[in-house]
């Protein structure tokens, strides 16, 4: 134990220190959520006039799917770093070593969660800036992060694992797209859930952005349901588990083929 | 330390065979022992399968069938002590250009929970080693493609591992780089003791380098020894013939059916390598059949036997022609290459 403890230490220091010498990462995965702030915000505007939806400002409505939707994709385009690993040797070399494989998943997802959280604030603050107001104070907003770290997360080692399986950026790039856009428009992201259309809301039910965005939203506003709260965040560690057994397993997919 | 368990072998492969997906077979049965404390030199041509022995010997591959044990430990059982017996340079570098110099190293010694001061000594004793000391806090993307080749071999040797695998360590470097890697490698046997099992598809290296090597050619040991063994089973000359104009199909071979001594014949339209008894018998012979065919001869050269014709022998064909077509065929699940 205290050797995967040692070992993932390692690996996340070094995740931690390619990170600070790539900050722009976290600056380019900005730029289309912060384009949805500013923009959604003012051209959906009038969905506040629909009859049956509860909030005053759209930006109220919509900073929590944000936040969320970031830290998907944050999470999701990880494994490109991944593959230029393998092309660069980088992940050969850590195979014919000791070290624990769990550890070199868990130095990405810390990683993952340190961008989510710097990005999650950056929203924050511009949603605030904007009238957006945070219910449950810290609290809500330790909620809001959790969610989005364990979706991230989740998604950090499912991309990781794919990329080990596939080895290529185009299969990887087709993969992740396929799956990730749809999964963020069959959610409450952008929509109060109980105006999309029925079938939508049966998907959205089974789909773990959607657990995150409804665990967020509720924590961040007045009138918090925490029974469910709970349970999403339950369903989301769930996943984060499932997702890293799916990475483990990667590895031996990919020290078979080789 | 492990090594009476293991006779004095560093590295013991029975009966290796290593098959893909699509039935290519990359290893067809290969049986080698190499002995601690030398280098050893795995010679063949692009896609011969030698770095799908190193992949399995690391710990990297599984073979498919048969047994490999490297400072007495089984590759696939006890994997995790073979891992902390050795030290592998890659084909593809393996340096995280990401991180400086000293992070690199730091990093594979931390995974070796080697820490605090002892990791900080060794890390410098590297740097300083290595002509690195100066580069030590520039992040390694700034490196020339020798000090991130000096690096690779460095950060390999961080836990003072008993068996190198060295990948084509010189591949695609400079011929000045090239020199100076040669006499790195040379240092580490004669003054660490350590066992290099050397890949390579430079004849001159293995000759310079190893004490030992094997050659292999499509997936099999075609030919085992120390160079200067392999040398001299080969009796007789190289007779290297280069014609002014291009022979007609058919014409060379028909040329020296009849000439006396020729053991071996190897050509391509302009240009043939036989391997005689007698130099100085067999050249007039050569040039009278081929003037007798109305092939123009440009140059002949006599030499002794080289590797290049150790690997002719063995194989039956020219080590370039073998590694140019090894290259084409380079197999797109990766065999030998990503």
């Amino acid at each position: 134990m205290s050797e995967l403890l040692s070992h993932s230490l390692t690996m996340t220091d070094r995740d931690l220190r390619r990170l600070a010498r790539q900050p722009w990462w976290i600056v380019v995965t900005l730029v289309q959520p912060v384009i949805y702030i500013l923009l959604f915000g003012p051209l959906f505007k009038s969905i506040t006039t629909i009859p049956g939806f509860h909030y005053h400002s759209y930006i109220q409505f919509l900073a929590p799917g944000v936040v969320v939707m970031t830290a998907f994709f944050s999470g999701g385009w990880n494994g490109m770093a991944t593959i230029d690993d393998l092309n660069r040797g980088v992940v050969d070399r850590l195979l014919v070593s000791p070290l624990r494989r769990s550890a070199f998943f868990i130095g990405h997802v810390v990683q993952t969660s340190v961008s989510i959280v710097i990005q999650a604030a950056i929203i924050v603050v511009i949603a605030y800036g904007l009238g957006a107001h945070f219910a449950n104070g810290a609290l809500g907003l330790l909620v809001m992060f959790t969610a989005a770290i364990l979706l991230g997360g989740s998604l950090n080692a499912v991309s990781n694992g794919l990329a080990l399986i596939f080895r290529r950026e185009e299969t990887l790039i087709a993969t992740l797209n396929v799956f990730m856009l749809p999964l963020t428009f069959l959610s409450s992201a952008f929509m109060q859930q109980s105006l999309i259309p029925h079938w939508m809301q049966v998907a959205a039910r089974f789909n773990p952005l959607n657990w995150a965005v409804e665990a967020s939203r509720s924590a961040v506003n007045s009138g918090t349901d925490w029974g469910s709260v709970g349970t999403h965040l339950g369903l989301l560690a769930g996943l984060l588990a499932v997702c890293m057994a799916f990475a483990m397993s990667s590895v031996r997919i990919y020290q078979r083929s080789i | 330390m492990n090594q009476t368990r293991s006779n004095g072998n560093a590295i013991e492969i029975e009966s290796l065979v290593k098959v893909y997906k699509g039935a290519v077979r990359a290893l067809d049965g290969i049986d080698l022992v190499v002995p601690a404390g030398s280098v050893f030199g795995l010679l063949g041509p692009n896609g011969a399968g030698k770095t799908t022995a190193v992949k399995i010997a690391t710990t990297l591959a599984r073979p498919t069938s048969g047994t490999v044990r490297v400072a007495g430990n089984d590759v696939v059982r006890q994997a995790t002590q073979v891992r902390n017996a050795i030290g592998v340079v890659g084909q593809t570098s393996g340096v995280d250009v990401n991180l400086t110099g000293r992070e690199n190293l730091r990093l594979q010694g931390l995974i070796r929970s080697i820490h605090g001061r002892e990791l900080k000594h060794r890390v410098n004793e590297l740097l300083d080693q290595f002509g690195l000391a100066d580069s030590a806090k520039r992040v390694a993307r700034n490196y020339s493609g020798g000090m991130q080749r000096r690096l690779d071999i460095a950060t390999a040797l961080v836990h003072r591992p008993q068996v190198l695998f060295l990948d084509e360590p010189t591949t695609g470097l400079d011929p000045e780089v090239r020199t100076e890697m040669w006499q790195e490698i040379e240092r580490l046997t004669h003054e660490e003791g350590l066992t290099i099992l050397l890949t390579t598809h430079y004849l001159e290296e293995a000759d310079q380098l190893a004490a030992k090597l094997a050659i292999l050619d499509r997936g099999k040991v075609v030919a085992k020894g120390s160079p200067e063994e392999l040398k001299e089973e080969l009796e007789g000359d190289t007779v290297h013939v280069e014609l002014r104009e291009d022979a007609p199909d058919g014409t060379i071979r028909a040329a020296l059916e009849s000439v006396q001594g020729i053991r071996q014949l190897d050509h391509d339209v302009h240009c043939l390598r036989a391997r005689v008894e007698h130099g100085a018998r067999a050249v007039p012979l050569v040039l009278q059949a081929l003037e007798a065919k109305g092939l123009a001869v440009d140059s002949v050269a006599v030499s002794r036997p080289s590797l290049d014709d150790v690997y002719m022998r063995y194989t039956g064909r020219e080590f370039a022609r073998a590694d140019e077509e090894g290259a084409r065929k380079q197999n797109p699940s990766g065999e030998e290459k990503r």
